[in-house]
């Protein structure tokens, strides 16, 4: 992928915004790209009202409903729930439907900038729109499903709640891809199974009532797996569910080295 | 399993290359933990002996050398500290290799090339350590 340009095109007509009781003008910077008719990324900035109480993908849809309705990205529910949204703002990858303008203002007077690039390390294929088919392969790689051998049981499968709690925090992953664009070594080796896959597979790999963590476990031990691993914690930082995604991997690594899960 | 489920397993995706299925990540990321404790202890200590102990550097000639490698026990710390340092620090590059080299052929000549080097300095180390021969000068 290019490295952004530092040079901004000019400024954009954002009159037809509205602009409501107690908002302040924000710059937002977008790293944009038509493959159509751009070689390389570049950043356009517009000047948007803003309320300090909206988020980031309301500028967004600001910006496409009035003002370019060429510029792209995901969304989907716009609370935090459905993962559609992650984007880079300011550098960090964080969900532009919860990330609130009031926390992005600039110190004193000055004018705020937000910058919104598309997150890293996979093909930006228009404007904040990337193909995230290498991600979901590696979630798929590692069988995030139950696998159980034999008769299925007549009733429900029974699990201790100090069962579930054992994998209770890899439950919350939305599959957003936060923390496996937030990773160094997926940025260089796109091969990498990546933190999200790995938090996938550490929710069944714990889970009491499935067969399959001998499977997913031998998947994870191989040269793309969790050795990979340089705990530099940027997926911790990214996860907007606030799941321990390195500790999710280390917990794999353990459950590798002694053989037990 | 019948034959229906196994082709549902991944619909669709990409083919991923099979697994190896050995333990060889394992044990070098298990090799670089307990070579780094360690490479604690022996790297410092060895700092320690020829830098600050007595009167530091300005101590070390050819005899005081000869002193030392005449004990089978520096020998030793010697010759674990060469082993773990090449191993070690080769690891490590191989990692960085891995991660930085953009095309298979570059990272397969820089490993070459690394693997190289640490065997020829393996063996020229544990040569000296091992022929060392204190009356070269006399």
């Amino acid at each position: 992928m290019a490295s952004p340009t530092p040079t901004d095109t000019a400024a954009h007509d954002t009159s037809q915004i509205p602009a409501p009781e107690g908002s302040i003008t924000v710059t937002v910077r977008v790293l944009r790209f038509n493959p159509e008719f751009d070689d390389e990324p570049h950043w356009e900035s517009y000047d948007v009202p803003a309320l300090p109480t909206d988020r980031v993908l309301n500028l967004l849809i600001n910006i496409k409903s009035y003002v370019d309705g060429t510029l792209s990205f995901r969304r989907s529910c716009a609370h935090g729930i459905c993962g559609s949204d992650a984007m880079q703002i300011n550098g960090v990858n964080r969900l532009a439907c919860k990330v609130l303008i009031k926390d992005l203002l600039a110190k004193g007077n000055k004018r705020t900038t937000i910058s919104v690039a598309p997150i890293k390390g996979l093909p930006q294929m228009k404007d904040l729109y990337v193909d995230m088919e290498p991600f979901f392969e590696a979630f798929k790689a590692v069988k995030p499903y139950l696998i159980a051998y034999g008769n299925e049981p007549t009733h429900e499968r029974i699990q201790s709640q100090a069962d579930r709690e054992r994998f209770d925090d890899t439950t919350k992953c939305i599959l957003c891809a936060c923390c496996t664009t937030s990773c160094p070594v997926f940025w260089s080796d796109g091969s990498y199974f990546g933190p999200a896959a790995i938090v996938n597979a550490h929710r069944f790999i714990f889970d009491s009532r499935d067969e399959g963590s001998e499977e997913r476990l031998d998947i994870l031990n191989d040269t793309e797996g969790v050795w990979r691993c340089r705990t530099t914690f940027n997926c911790t930082d990214a996860c907007p569910r606030g799941i321990q995604v390195t500790k999710a991997i280390q917990e794999v690594k353990q459950a590798l080295l002694f053989k037990r899960v | 399993m019948s034959a229906e489920s196994l082709t549902l397993d991944k619909p669709r995706s990409p083919r991923r290359p099979a697994a190896r299925r050995n333990n060889f990540e394992l044990y070098s990321w298990l090799f670089m933990r307990l070579s780094g404790l360690a490479l604690v202890v022996l790297v410092l200590g060895h700092l320690f002996i020829m830098n600050i102990l007595d009167d530091g550097v300005h101590r070390i000639n050819f005899a005081f050398v000869a002193g030392r490698w005449a004990s089978p026990f520096w020998q030793f710390w010697d010759l674990a500290m060469l082993w773990l340092a090449q191993l070690h620090g080769g690891n490590g590059m191989r990692t960085i290799i891995e991660d930085y080299a953009r095309k298979d052929t570059t990272r397969f000549w820089l490993k070459m090339l690394l693997y190289a080097s640490i065997a020829l300095i393996l063996a020229v180390g544990t040569l000296v350590i091992f022929t060392f021969d204190p009356n070269i000068a006399g």
